[in-house]
Order: C-alpha cells, then sequence, then structure tokens
C-alpha cells in the first residue's frame, strides 16, 4: 500500500510543556483513521503539525517521501493536505457562494486574475462546481446568504464543505459533528461516507457512534503519547481506554 | 447594458459637462476632489479590501509629487515622463517599504508604515537642493503631452477626470475579480484563506504595491494641478486625512472614497472661510462618523435606497435563526 503521510519522531511543546513526544505512525492512501483522546491530549495540535499550522519541536513530517516539516500551510494546502476546524473559521460576513468561491477558484488556476469580473457569466464553470456543491450539502437555498445569519449547525456543514471542495488528498476533520443536532449529525455522516474511496481520512472526534462508523483505524491519543493504534475493535474493548476516554466522557 | 454602464457614462458626462456651467473656482475644486479621490481610492485598497491599515500613506502621495514635480522643473515637463517617473519612483518605494511591512499586521503595520512615511517626510525636508526643503516646489512647469502644455486649468481638469475615471474603472474590475475576492478573503479571515492553499503574504505585497503606485500617481497629478508642492503633502497628518476620507466615505466600497474626498475637501473649503480650527472640526466629523456612521456615507446612501426600494422585510428573520443554535 502507498504511505501518503509519515510522521517520524514528532514532539511538540509549548514554551516548557510538553503536549506531544515522539509520536512515530505511517498513514496509507485511502485509510480512515479515527483520533480519539481526552480533552487536552493535543489532537488538535497534532493536526496542526500535519498541516503545517504549527511547527514541531522536534522530529519530521512526509508526505509522499518528501520531507515537509518546514513547509508553510499554504503549500501542504496546495499538496493537498486540508483541514477544517474545531471551531468554525470562516468568512462570516460573506455569503456562503462566496466562502465556496474563494476555495474553488485557486484549484480553477484563476486566482491572480485581476483584470475580469468574477461573475456567472465570466466564469460558468466555476459557478456550476459551486452549486453543485451546494446542492449535494442541502446548502442550495442558503447560497446567497450571509454566512453569519446562518445556524451554527449550517456554518459547521460549510466549514466541512469547504474542506472537501478542494479535493484533497488528505482530509483532516477536527471534531466535524462538534454542537451539531442529531438529525445534522447523520446527514454529515452520511456525506463523509460518500467520499471517494481514495482519499485519505482523518478524524478527531468525541462522539464514539460517529467515529466507529467511520474509522477502519483508531488511534487514541493519551499523555502525550499514541496509547492504542488499531482496529476499532480492539479500542471498543480496551480496558484502559474504557477507563480515560469513555469513562470520563460517559457511557457510549 | 446594464446599471453599472448607465451610471458610469452618466458620472463621464456630468464631468466632461461641469465646465460649461460651473465657474472656474469650482472646477479647480472639482479637480481636487477627483486627485483626492484618486489618492484615497488607492489607501482603499489596501486598507479597505485587504484590511491593512495604514498611517503612512503620505508617502506615496509626496514621492510622487515630488518625483513629477522636480522632474519636470530640471528635465522635461512631458506628461508620459513625468507620470512615469511618479510611477516607478512610489513602485521601487512601495516595493521597498511593503517587504518590511509585510511582517508584521494590525497596530505594528499602522506604526510601521507612520515611520517609514516620516523618514520620506524628513528626507524630503533635508534633501532642500532637490525638493525645496521647507519652502516646497514652486513655478513648476504645466505638464505637455504631445506638443501640447496644459497651462489652462480647465484643460488640467479634463486630464485630471480622464485619469480619474480610468482608475476608477479598472480598479473596480479589480477589486471585483478573482483577485480582489482574495483581498476581502484576507481582510476576513487570513487563516482561513492559507489553510484554502493561498500564500496570503504575496497577495497583501501586491495590493500594498498597488495602493503604493496609484497614491504616487494622485500626487504627480496634484502637481500637474497645483504648480507647487509642500512638505506638509508628506506630512502625517495628510496621511491622516486621506484616511478619514476612506473611513467617512466607507471602507471597502468603490464610491466610498470617492464621497469621503468630496465631503472633507468641500467641508474644508468651506470652514476655511470662517475658521482656522480645520483639524478640530476634521476630527469632530471623524468621531461623528465612527460612532453613528460606521459604514460611512456610502451606507447612509445604502440604507436610504433600500428603504426606498423595498418595504421593510421581517426584521425578525435574522434573529430567528441565530437563536435556532
Ligand atoms: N498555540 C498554543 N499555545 C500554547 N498552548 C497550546 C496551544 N495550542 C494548544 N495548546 C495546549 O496544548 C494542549 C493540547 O491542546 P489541543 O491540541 O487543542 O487538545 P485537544 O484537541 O486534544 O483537545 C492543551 O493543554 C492546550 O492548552
Ligand atoms: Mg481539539
Amino acid at each position: 500500500m502507498e504511505c501518503i503521510l509519515k510522521v517520524d519522531g514528532v514532539s511538540k511543546q509549548f514554551g516548557g510543556l510538553e503536549i506531544l513526544k515522539d509520536l512515530s505512525f505511517h498513514v496509507n492512501k485511502g485509510e480512515r483513521i479515527g483520533i480519539i483522546g481526552p480533552n487536552g491530549a493535543g489532537k488538535s495540535t497534532f493536526f496542526n503539525l500535519l498541516t503545517g499550522d504549527l511547527a514541531p519541536s522536534k522530529g519530521n513530517v512526509f508526505y509522499k517521501d518528501k520531507d515537509i516539516t518546514t513547509e508553510p500551510n499554504y503549500k501542504r494546502a496546495r499538496r493537498g493536505i486540508v483541514r477544517t476546524f474545531q471551531k468554525n473559521n470562516l468568512l462570516v460576513p460573506l455569503t456562503v457562494l462566496d466562502n465556496l468561491l474563494l476555495v474553488l477558484q485557486r484549484k480553477h488556476g484563476i486566482s491572480r486574475t485581476w483584470f475580469k469580473i468574477r461573475n456567472q457569466k465570466q466564469y460558468e464553470t466555476l459557478y456550476n462546481e459551486a452549486d453543485e456543491l451546494l446542492q449535494r450539502w442541502g446548502l442550495k437555498h442558503q447560497r446567497n446568504v450571509k454566512v453569519e445569519s446562518l445556524s451554527y449547525g449550517e456554518q459547521r456543514q460549510i466549514e466541512i464543505m469547504l474542506g472537501v471542495a478542494t479535493n484533497p488528498d488528505v482530509l483532516l476533520l477536527d471534531e466535524p459533528t462538534a454542537g451539531m443536532s442529531q438529525s445534522e449529525t447523520n446527514y454529515i455522516v452520511q456525506l463523509l461516507h460518500e467520499l471517494p474511496k481514495d482519499l485519505t481520512l482523518m478524524i478527531i472526534e468525541h462522539d464514539l457512534e460517529v467515529i466507529f462508523g467511520i474509522a477502519e483505524r483508531m488511534i487514541v491519543l493519551y499523555d502525550k503519547h499514541i496509547l492504542i493504534d488499531d482496529s476499532p475493535d480492539v479500542v471498543r474493548k480496551d480496558p484502559q481506554v474504557n477507563q480515560i476516554y469513555i469513562g470520563t466522557e460517559g457511557a457510549v | 447594458m446594464n446599471n453599472t454602464y448607465v451610471k458610469f457614462i452618466a458620472v463621464l458626462v456630468l464631468i466632461a459637462a461641469a465646465p460649461f456651467f460651473l465657474p472656474l473656482f469650482h472646477i479647480n475644486l472639482l479637480s481636487e476632489i477627483l486627485i483626492l479621490a484618486i489618492f484615497a481610492l488607492s489607501l482603499n485598497v489596501m486598507m479597505g479590501y485587504a484590511g491593512m491599515v495604514s498611517l503612512g500613506h503620505a508617502a506615496f502621495f509626496g514621492t510622487g509629487a515630488y518625483a513629477a514635480g522636480i522632474m519636470a522643473q530640471n528635465a522635461s515637463a512631458n506628461m508620459i515622463f513625468t507620470l512615469a517617473g511618479a510611477v516607478v519612483l512610489s513602485l521601487v518605494l512601495a516595493g521597498i517599504v511593503g517587504l518590511f511591512c509585510m511582517k508584521v499586521s494590525g497596530f505594528y503595520f499602522l506604526m510601521l508604515t507612520l515611520a517609514f512615511s516620516q523618514m520620506v517626510y524628513s528626507f524630503v525636508y533635508q534633501a532642500n537642493q532637490w525638493t525645496g526643503g521647507s519652502n516646497g516646489l514652486s513655478g513648476i512647469p504645466s505638464p505637455v503631452l504631445f506638443g501640447f502644455s496644459f497651462s489652462n486649468s480647465v484643460w488640467v481638469y479634463y486630464l485630471i477626470g480622464l485619469i480619474f475615471l480610468l482608475i476608477f474603472a479598472g480598479l473596480r474590475v479589480l477589486v471585483k475579480s478573482p483577485f480582489g475576492q482574495i483581498l476581502i478573503g484576507i481582510r476576513e479571515n487570513e487563516t482561513r484563506l492559507k489553510s484554502m492553499g493561498y500564500n496570503t503574504s504575496m497577495y497583501k505585497y501586491a495590493a500594498f504595491i498597488i495602493s503604493g503606485v496609484i497614491g504616487g500617481m494622485s500626487g504627480a497629478l496634484y502637481t500637474y494641478f497645483n504648480g507647487f508642492i509642500a512638505p506638509s503633502d508628506v506630512y502625517w497628518t495628510m496621511s491622516g486625512t486621506v484616511l478619514i476620507m476612506v473611513l467617512v466615505g466607507g471602507a471597502g466600497t468603490m464610491t466610498g472614497p470617492v464621497l469621503g474626498a468630496a465631503l472633507i475637501v468641500l467641508l474644508e473649503t468651506v470652514v476655511a472661510a470662517y475658521t482656522d480650527m480645520w483639524m478640530l472640526i476634521l476630527g469632530s466629523v471623524f468621531i461623528i462618523f465612527v460612532i453613528f456612521f460606521p459604514s460611512g456615507i456610502h451606507g447612509i446612501l445604502q440604507d436610504t435606497l433600500n428603504k426606498w426600494q423595498k418595504p421593510k422585510l421581517n426584521p425578525d428573520v435574522k434573529s430567528v435563526k441565530r437563536e435556532q443554535i
């Protein structure tokens, strides 16, 4: 199997505080990996190291055998390592469509065009793609509404849609269903199942039902380390996980 | 033909017709408004669209003005030559200053632009064999284009009007282009834009340079119009004034800076006849707008138009949505 992402001896400290210590593992192309761990275990920090939003204190990150440890986040995003944020991080005064077009226009290679007004007539394929995505994500009726006037759940949906819209190679979802209602969660889970099979997905999630439904491999972060890296079944049955994670989170 | 073209042609006709029914004093006032409107539009690119608030934009105005003035006095008053000189010099200045300023943002960006512009000011003040020091440059020859000398203020007005229309149309396309939309995106959420794969520093740098170059052009036009430049045109109060024009008119809109420039120039002309407390009044206007009309004259006009055009929509729609969370 083709290794798409490799983390080699990565540590992260904030000031003197060590959050992650000597993490190493491989991700194969097309894998669906769930990441769990108690609050503050460093799950989001770990994503930040993969996307280049933060630099590791030690160790290296490889993408398709290329060392990308020092590459800035926007370059990694162009390579296809794309994330969504734990807290909605959108352009709230803009419309849903404008948020989406910003993502799509880079893909269409027109971002440096400054001598042509961006509208439906000039850029038909761009707008068509946006409309298709809005349709698929059930947001068509909100196309021209400002993001700030949408419900939290809808904003969350847009957060994830913007990640998917780039056709990434590796998609990192940071608690995608946090704060969503049950029906919204179901809807998102269904859309995640429809993602292309060769897309590599890493998903941090507190909703264990969601994560066991998607992941085929689980990573449990605990006390700066990878406690378990195994199949969902193993994680489900692990007594330590039940104690430290599930136990503190309430019943599954 | 759509609405935009109609409006544009209406403005073009108005600008063209003004000398036929306005006295010379008013034409000169219009020239000044249009020059400062270009200056405000230039600041608006980086400030209103890309969200980089500068307190040093007079450096570019002054660079353009002095470049055109010094070249006209010492070499040739050919307008292509002097305008090109103003553009190249402000391009170089923006290119260098931008490299430093892109390293910081927010308050530090503001202070750094201020510091650089005060350096330009003190240079202008010191280099008196070129710039005339504290006396400024006077008796600058009128610009010449293809053997035609713009010695009459109505011709200068037409020249300024033409360049204003070209720059306005160009910038309007720019801010609505994919590139312009990225600037807006950076203003609203730079982190997200980076995650989308945009090298935001590069776009900000480009915006800074566009602002600087057009700012330099407005300075050159000012030299053509006035035949005189004073070091106060490079002073930080000039940067403050243009910042106020943009904010009072409506930052991040195309008509806002033009309206802001018009308001401030007209106000100054009227007020100067009665009192010399201009700065006090300018400050008060600014405070009133910041507190009561934060979206500027453009915002006021927009609201009024909206009220006229459609009956009031259900005002609760928005708040209901929010509460669904
Ligand atoms: N930029 C930062 N600076 C300092 N401390 C941070 C920063 N980001 C995260 N931390 C700390 O690192 C720890 C792990 O945070 P995080 O990765 O968000 O955990 P998780 O996502 O697993 O809940 C927390 O204690 C948090 O306070
Ligand atoms: Mg987190």
